[in-house]
C-alpha cells in the first residue's frame, strides 16, 4: 500500500498517526456556500482517545467524515499513517478504509437478516482472505466484545447495547489503526452507555487509537483527550487529566431491572 | 471481492425477499418459456411440412406447358397446349436420366354412387403414378399400361371418397358414375393427409389419362407430365435433358424462351420452407416481446431494491467496498434472477411444447439452438437491465448513503 502513497510528509516518521494541516471543507448548498470547516490543525498520535464535542452544525460531523475517508477536504492536508489520503481517488480511499480504519455509528449500522458473524465478516469480504479465515477472526473480534455466544443471532434478536459490539466487533476485525465511533451511545440508555464505553477503554488499553463523536460530556469524560469545535475551527484542544473509568462506573451504577 | 462470494451474498439478498424475487423471476420464465415453445411451435410446422413435400416424392419432377409468353401475353399455367402425348413418350425413351413418367390430365366433376354423390376433382395419371409419388393401394389394385393403352372405364378412389361415397360396404368392384360415364372401382389408395397447402390429398380419384382425355373433357393435350428422375442427384440433369428434348421437339429457336415449365419439389420445399420460417420468425419475435417485458421487470425491481438498500450500499462501502464491489453485487443479482428464471422457464418451455404437442397434436420440435438462444437471451436482459441500477448502487455517495433514512 505504502508504495502506492503519491507522498509522504515528513512528519510521518514521528508517530504521528493522523496529521491534519489546515483543513478546509466548503459544500456549496444551492447558490450559498456553506464552510463546514475553516481551517482545523490538529495531530493525533497512536494509542489516544479522542472525544471530539460540539453543537450542531460546529463541523464535528464533516471532520469526522474526512478523518474516516469517507469525505475529501476542499483545502489542507491530512496524513493518515504516513499516506497523504487527500489526494486518493475514491476506489483508493475505499482500500484506506478497508484496511486502515473501523466505524461504529449512532444507528448501529448492522445489516439486517443477516447474522452478527456474517456481519462482522463484512469488511473482509472485501480485502483478500480464505473463508476459515474470515471466520476465525470474526469469532475472535466477536469475542474480544463479550459476544462470543451470540454468535449466529441476528440483529433483530440481540438488543441495543449487544447491536453496538456486533458493529464494534465489525470495525475491529481488520485490526485497523483508528476505530472512528459517532455518538455510539446516542441511541442507547445510560448504563448500556458505559458498558460501550468500557468497550473502546478496554480496546484503547490495547493500543487501539480511538476517535469518538459525542455531545454528551457525561461520555466524554471517558476520553483521555477533548477537542471542542464551533463554527467549523477548533475552539478547545484539552488533556483530560483524570478519566473515568467505565469498569469504576458499572459498580456504582444502580441496576435498573425493576420497575420504580 | 471474490465472485464466489458475491455470488453468495447476492443469492442471500435474493432469498430475503423470496416472494419478490419469484415474482419478477416470473417475467423471465414466462418470456423464456414463450420463445422456447414458439420456437418449438415453427420449427416443427416447418419439419412436417418437409415431410410432406419429400412424401410427394423426392425426385420428382412436373413438366406444364406454357405458361410462357405469348406474341407479349403471359398465359396462365396449363391454358397452353403445348404438351402432348408423344412430347411424354419422348421423354421416356430419350432422356436417360429420367426412370419413370406418368402423363397428366385433369377434370372436376360430380361423381355418383347409388344414392351418394360428391364434387372431387379427377387425376388422369399414368401407370407408374403410385409409384413416382411413393403412395400406395389400400385394398384392391391399380390400373395397368393396357387400361391405359384402352381406356379403360376404371378408377381408384382416394380415401376421403371412398369413406363418403362407400360409407358401409367396399367399393372394389362396385360402379361410380364420373360425370355419367359409370366406371368400376377397383382400388383405392391408402390415406396420405394434407398437403403443404393444406389440401386434403385423399378428395381425388384417379383413373387412366387415356379415359380422363376421351371420356370426360375431349383435351387433347396434357395438362402435365410427372416424371422421376433416376435419383436425387440426378434431378438437375433430368431437368436439363427435358428441356433440350422438348425444345428441340418444340422447334424453339434459341432467342424464344421455353414453352414450357418444369418445377421440381426442391423449389417448392424452399418455397414452403421460407414460409414456416416466417412463421417461425414472427411467433418468436412476438415471444420475445415478453421476455423484454420481463427485463423491464427485472430493472424495475433492481431499482426499488437499490433505493431500500441504499443504507446497506453506505455500510458496504464505509467498510471499504469499491464502486465496482457494489456494481458488480448488483449486477450479479440481476444476472442470478434472469438466469434462474431463465432455467426454469427452459424447464417450462419444455414440458410446455410436449404438452401441446400430445394435447393439440401438433408437432413440436426443441432444438438446442432454441434452448441455447433463449438462455443467452436472458443472460444478455440480466446485464443489460440490471447494469443501470446497479450503476445507480455504485455511483452513490457512501455519507448520503449512510444517512439514508
Amino acid at each position: 500500500m505504502s508504495n502506492h502513497a503519491p507522498k509522504t510528509p515528513p512528519a510521518a516518521q514521528n508517530g504521528k498517526l493522523i496529521q491534519i494541516d489546515h483543513l478546509v471543507k466548503t459544500y456549496l448548498l444551492g447558490e450559498v456556500e456553506v464552510h463546514a470547516l475553516r481551517g482545523v490543525t490538529v495531530e493525533v498520535s497512536r494509542g489516544e482517545f479522542v472525544a471530539i464535542m460540539g453543537a450542531s452544525g460546529s463541523g464535528k460531523s464533516t471532520f469526522m467524515n474526512i478523518l474516516g475517508c469517507l469525505d475529501k477536504p476542499t483545502k489542507g492536508n491530512y496524513a493518515l499513517d504516513g499516506i497523504d489520503v487527500s489526494v486518493l481517488a475514491r476506489d483508493e480511499l475505499a482500500r484506506i478504509r478497508n484496511s486502515k480504519l473501523g466505524f461504529v455509528f449512532q444507528g448501529f449500522n448492522l445489516l439486517s437478516r443477516t447474522s452478527a458473524i456474517e456481519n462482522v465478516e463484512l469488511p473482509l469480504l472485501y480485502g483478500a482472505s480464505t473463508a476459515k479465515d474470515r471466520k476465525d477472526r470474526a469469532i475472535r473480534a466477536l469475542d474480544m466484545v463479550g459476544l462470543g455466544d451470540r454468535v449466529h443471532h441476528y440483529p433483530n434478536q440481540l438488543s441495543g447495547g449487544q447491536q453496538q459490539r456486533v458493529a464494534i466487533a465489525r470495525a475491529l476485525v481488520n485490526d485497523p489503526r483508528i476505530v472512528l465511533a459517532d455518538e455510539p451511545t446516542g441511541n442507547l440508555d445510560s448504563r448500556t452507555s458505559v458498558e460501550v464505553m468500557g468497550i473502546f477503554q478496554k480496546l484503547n488499553d490495547n493500543g487501539i487509537t480511538i476517535i469518538l463523536v459525542t455531545h454528551e460530556p457525561d461520555i466524554a469524560q471517558f476520553a483521555k483527550r477533548h477537542i471542542v469545535f464551533r463554527d467549523g475551527k477548533i475552539r478547545s484542544d484539552k488533556i483530560n487529566a483524570s478519566p473515568k473509568k467505565a469498569a469504576e462506573v458499572l459498580e456504582d451504577m444502580p441496576t435498573i431491572d425493576e420497575e420504580e | 471481492m471474490k465472485i464466489l462470494n458475491i455470488l453468495l451474498s447476492a443469492f442471500r439478498a435474493l432469498q430475503r425477499n423470496k416472494m419478490r424475487s419469484f415474482l419478477t423471476m416470473l417475467g423471465i420464465i414466462i418470456g423464456v418459456a414463450a420463445v422456447i415453445a414458439m420456437l418449438a411451435i415453427g420449427q416443427g410446422a416447418q419439419f412436417s411440412v418437409e415431410q410432406q413435400i419429400s412424401s410427394l416424392g423426392t425426385n420428382v419432377l412436373i413438366v406444364y406447358p406454357g405458361s410462357q409468353n405469348v406474341g407479349g401475353v403471359r398465359m396462365g399455367a396449363g391454358a397452353s397446349t403445348t404438351l402432348t402425348e408423344d412430347d411424354a413418350n419422348a421423354i421416356q425413351k430419350e432422356c436417360p436420366a429420367v426412370s419413370l413418367i406418368s402423363p397428366g390430365t385433369r377434370a372436376g366433376g360430380q361423381v355418383i354412387a347409388g344414392n351418394l354423390n360428391w364434387a372431387t376433382g379427377i387425376e388422369g395419371t399414368g401407370a407408374d403414378y403410385l409409384e413416382i409419388r411413393k403412395w400406395g393401394i389400400e385394398y384392391g389394385d391399380f390400373y395397368t399400361d393396357q387400361d391405359v393403352k384402352a381406356a379403360a372405364k376404371v378408377c381408384v378412389l382416394g380415401k376421403t371418397v371412398a369413406d363418403v361415397l362407400f360409407p358401409d360396404a367396399s367399393p372394389v368392384g362396385q360402379t361410380v358414375r364420373i360425370r355419367n360415364v359409370p366406371c368400376k372401382v377397383i382400388g383405392v389408395l391408402t390415406k396420405k393427409g394434407q398437403n403443404a397447402m393444406g389440401q386434403d390429398q385423399d378428395d381425388v380419384i384417379l383413373a387412366p389419362w387415356t379415359t380422363v382425355k376421351r371420356r370426360l373433357t375431349w383435351f387433347p393435350y396434357l395438362r402435365q407430365v410427372l416424371v422421376s428422375a433416376s435419383s436425387p442427384a440426378n434431378i438437375p440433369v433430368a431437368q436439363a435433358q427435358i428441356t433440350e428434348l422438348l425444345r428441340m421437339r418444340h422447334k424453339t429457336p434459341p432467342y424464344e424462351p421455353d414453352d414450357f415449365t418444369i418445377r421440381n419439389q426442391a423449389d417448392l420445399a424452399n418455397a414452403a420452407t421460407a414460409t414456416t420460417q416466417i412463421l417461425t420468425i414472427l411467433l418468436a419475435s412476438i415471444a420475445s416481446v415478453s421476455l423484454l417485458v420481463g427485463g423491464i421487470g427485472i430493472m424495475n425491481i433492481m431499482l426499488v431494491s437499490v433505493t431500500e438498500r441504499t443504507r446497506e450500499i453506505g455500510i458496504r462501502m464505509s467498510v471499504g467496498a469499491r464502486a465496482r464491489d457494489i456494481l458488480t453485487q448488483f449486477l450479479i443479482e440481476a444476472l442470478v434472477l434472469s438466469l434462474l428464471g431463465g432455467i426454469a422457464g427452459i424447464i417450462l418451455g419444455v414440458s410446455g411444447s410436449s404438452a401441446i404437442s400430445s394435447l393439440a397434436k401438433w408437432p413440436t420440435i426443441i432444438t438446442f439452438f432454441s434452448i441455447l438462444l433463449s438462455f443467452g437471451f436472458s443472460i444478455a436482459i440480466g446485464i443489460f437491465f440490471g447494469f443501470y441500477p446497479a450503476r445507480k448502487a455504485a455511483m452513490l455517495n457512501p455519507i448520503d448513503a449512510l444517512r439514508y433514512e
